[in-house]
């Protein structure tokens, strides 16, 4: 590459950093003015205070908050986790095996992906109040479920079918039942399309609000973003933008951490070396 | 150790296309068998249903006396290097070597002694530690083979296992199998299209073609008594000349002169019209090279070069004929058939290198007749085919095998081998 077109790269690169990573250097912003600053029409806070995240963390926000943040966390980590081994076992089956039905099941997996998630939060609130799933953990584990296998089934099949086949084959050539082949072979080749499905499942739960609003109703299973929504001002003429904001913030965090913790694994290509070089 | 018995073995897919058409061949045990034959012809199929990788459609699969058709691959007690190795990238040299052991609960300290003798035997030592994409690709071929003879299989299965490596490496590694199997003195079946493989390894060569055996000998037998025309195109290179010929008398008339017979092999000849005379390129010579006491044996020709190739040692050259338009047909399909291309009819030649012959110049040339076969073109079948003459060389080959093998277990005395106690 010539000096010139490098340069123009790095321009362009970093045109499009700012512009995506503006809104969030925004909110942080906003995270750190006190209620009276928010409307000083400046990018920066006249004076930084932690009086948000106090707000949110410690005070009057703070029962609200940290119950939801629990919630969020274990929510999404348990569906993530149910979701990943079931994506892996009917991966491996689409990507492997021959059978009646495997055109079907993917684009079934297509069809509820895209089917829009309000037209069956309404029927699902009813079922949910009639079997006592309303407002628990459970009631939106399910439901983050059918929004994270389509996905899951799609990004690990994939995976799957980079795997070269004799893999498995000189694996039970060497002795492996087809169970051990799968563990000692295939589930450690595969491992980072295992994580990078986890990351993908764990967002889209983490960043779900419409079944969170709806199928709960208490701190008992209320996730974050519809926590967010239900935060109020101190007086009734003030909006809570500051509260939100620090709020935000914190939420993104994990989601940051485990990109920078998992960057390597996700681009690191395991078969490399398998197979002739 | 065990021997490999195939009964009537038919592979059909899905389509009913069958890739393996009744086949059925004995491999003794200790024996060296190389299946060989044009891409598609069914030897890598063949071999996957020893191993179990395949199913059989029908027909009897025995190892060892005992009928393994529904065995899963890990119930054979076999052991395979695959065409790219497939080796565990997450795992190292060592633990890549261990892995049937470890399968099987061997303890550690044995795990341990077995890998380093097969890490000896192949001299891997200084790379245990390494993961296999850190390995150059002799290596990597090295660890696949490490994992094969490191526990006591009943037979060696290789798949096309040098195709992916540099001519150079190719050639040692060769040499390294070779030795490898007269050491342990396993049985092992050996897949591949490289003909140079199935001559120099084999003890025996399977020649498939289309998913049917057409001939099982050693190479000796192969390339001197070939049973049909694509048997005698496939094995020898350059390749073996096929001229058209009319019998006259008490010769064939060819493009190339009239070549005398002797009466056995006239008798099979006469009455026909057309018929395809084999020659190997080194049974011609540049005839101003050819000793006076040789002469007589065959017959000379008059005709005009397009090409010579020097290579040092030998020379080749190139002599185009014509031909009658059933005949190219017939051998271009054969070509074809063989992975190759023929553009145009034309005689390979080998002539001494010292010989003066050049592009573009008429030349004259000596023929010896003493070897060449005659070829149904419609058949395809050798006319001329000395069965006895065939089956003496493979029985001297079965010996020789049978003498090295001993030879070389006398030699090691009571030494412990891999995978051989």
């Amino acid at each position: 590459m010539s000096t010139k077109k490098k340069t123009w790269w790095i321009v362009g690169g970093i045109i499009i950093v700012i512009y995506a990573l503006f809104p969030i250097a925004w909110i942080v912003s906003i995270s750190l003015k006190a209620p009276a600053d928010i409307a000083n029409g400046q990018f920066m806070p006249t004076k930084v205070t932690g009086e948000n995240y106090s707000t949110i963390l410690t005070g009057s926000a703070s029962d609200l908050f940290l119950p939801a943040l629990r919630n969020s966390f274990g929510i999404c980590l348990i569906a993530t986790a149910i979701s990943c081994l079931l994506a892996m076992f009917a991966a491996y089956a689409i990507a492997r095996l021959d059978f009646p039905g495997k055109k079907v099941i993917l684009s079934t997996a297509l069809a509820v992906a895209i089917f829009p998630v309000i037209s069956i939060v309404t029927p699902l609130f009813n079922v949910w109040r009639q079997i006592g799933l309303y407002d628990t953990w459970l009631g939106l584990i399910i439901p983050y479920l059918s929004l994270t296998l389509p996905i899951s089934i799609w990004t690990m099949s994939a995976f799957f079918r980079e795997i070269p086949w004799e893999m498995e084959q000189a694996a039970q050539v060497d002795g492996a039942t087809t169970w051990q082949a799968f563990r000692k072979v295939i589930v450690p080749l595969a491992a980072p399309g295992v994580f990078t499905t986890a990351i993908i499942a764990f967002f889209i739960a983490w960043n779900d609000f419409v079944y969170g609003i709806v199928l709960t109703s208490t701190e008992a299973a209320r996730p974050v973003p519809a926590a967010l929504g239900l935060f109020s001002g101190a007086s009734q003429f003030e909006d809570p933008t500051g509260a939100i904001a620090a709020a935000a913030v914190i939420v993104t965090i994990p989601v940051v951490i485990l990109v920078l913790l998992f960057q390597r694994r996700i681009v690191a290509g395991l078969t490399n070396g398998a197979v002739k070089g | 150790m065990a021997s490999i018995e195939m009964k009537n073995i038919v592979k059909q897919y899905g389509d009913g296309f069958p890739a393996v058409n009744d086949v059925s061949l004995d491999i003794a045990d200790g024996e060296f068998m190389i299946l060989v034959g044009p891409s598609g012809c069914g030897k890598s199929t063949l071999l996957r249903m020893i191993v179990g990788l395949e199913d059989i459609t029908s027909g009897d699969m025995i190892i060892g006396g005992k009928r393994v058709n529904d065995l899963a691959p890990r119930d054979r007690n076999l052991s395979m290097v695959f065409q790219n190795y497939a080796l565990y990238p997450h795992m190292t040299v060592f633990e890549n070597i261990a892995f049937p052991l470890r399968l099987s609960k061997t303890p550690d300290d044995e795990v341990r002694r077995r890998v380093n003798e097969a890490s000896d035997v192949l001299e891997l030592k200084e790379h245990l530690e390494r993961k296999p994409a850190n390995l150059s690709g002799g290596q990597r071929q090295r660890v696949a083979m490490g994992r094969a003879i490191v526990r006591q299989a009943e037979a060696f299965l290789f798949d096309e296992p040098l195709s992916n490596l540099d001519a150079k490496l190719r050639g040692q590694m060769r040499t390294e199998i070779s030795r490898l199997q007269r050491r342990l003195g396993i049985t092992t079946v050996y897949v591949t299209h490289d003909q140079t493989e199935a001559m120099t390894l084999g003890d025996r060569v399977c020649v498939l073609r289309k998913g049917k055996i057409q001939q099982v000998a050693s190479p000796r037998e192969l390339y001197e008594q070939p049973v049909n025309l694509f048997v005698a195109g496939f094995i020898g290179s350059p390749p073996m000349n096929f001229l058209p010929a009319t019998p006259k008398g008490n010769g064939l008339e060819t493009p190339f002169g009239t070549i005398q017979l002797d009466e056995k092999r006239m008798a099979q000849v006469k009455g026909r019209d057309l018929v395809l005379v084999g020659i190997r390129p080194e049974y011609f010579d540049d005839a101003s090279l050819v000793d006076e006491t040789k002469r007589p044996v065959g017959s000379t020709f008059r005709a005009r070069v397009d090409v010579t190739e020097w290579l040092g040692d030998s020379q080749f050259a190139y002599i185009p004929y014509e031909a009658p338009e059933a005949v190219t047909a017939q051998l271009r399909e054969l070509a074809r058939e063989l992975d190759s291309e023929e553009l145009r009819t034309q005689a390979i030649v080998s002539i001494d290198s010292t010989s003066r012959i050049r592009e573009g110049q008429e030349a004259e040339f000596w023929l010896d007749s003493r070897k060449i076969h005659v070829f149904d073109p419609q058949s395809g079948d050798n006319l001329t085919r000395d069965a006895e003459a065939g089956a003496e060389l493979t029985r001297l080959a079965t010996q020789d095998r049978v003498e090295q093998v001993e030879e070389s277990k006398a030699r090691q005395g009571g030494a412990t081998s891999v995978g051989a106690a």
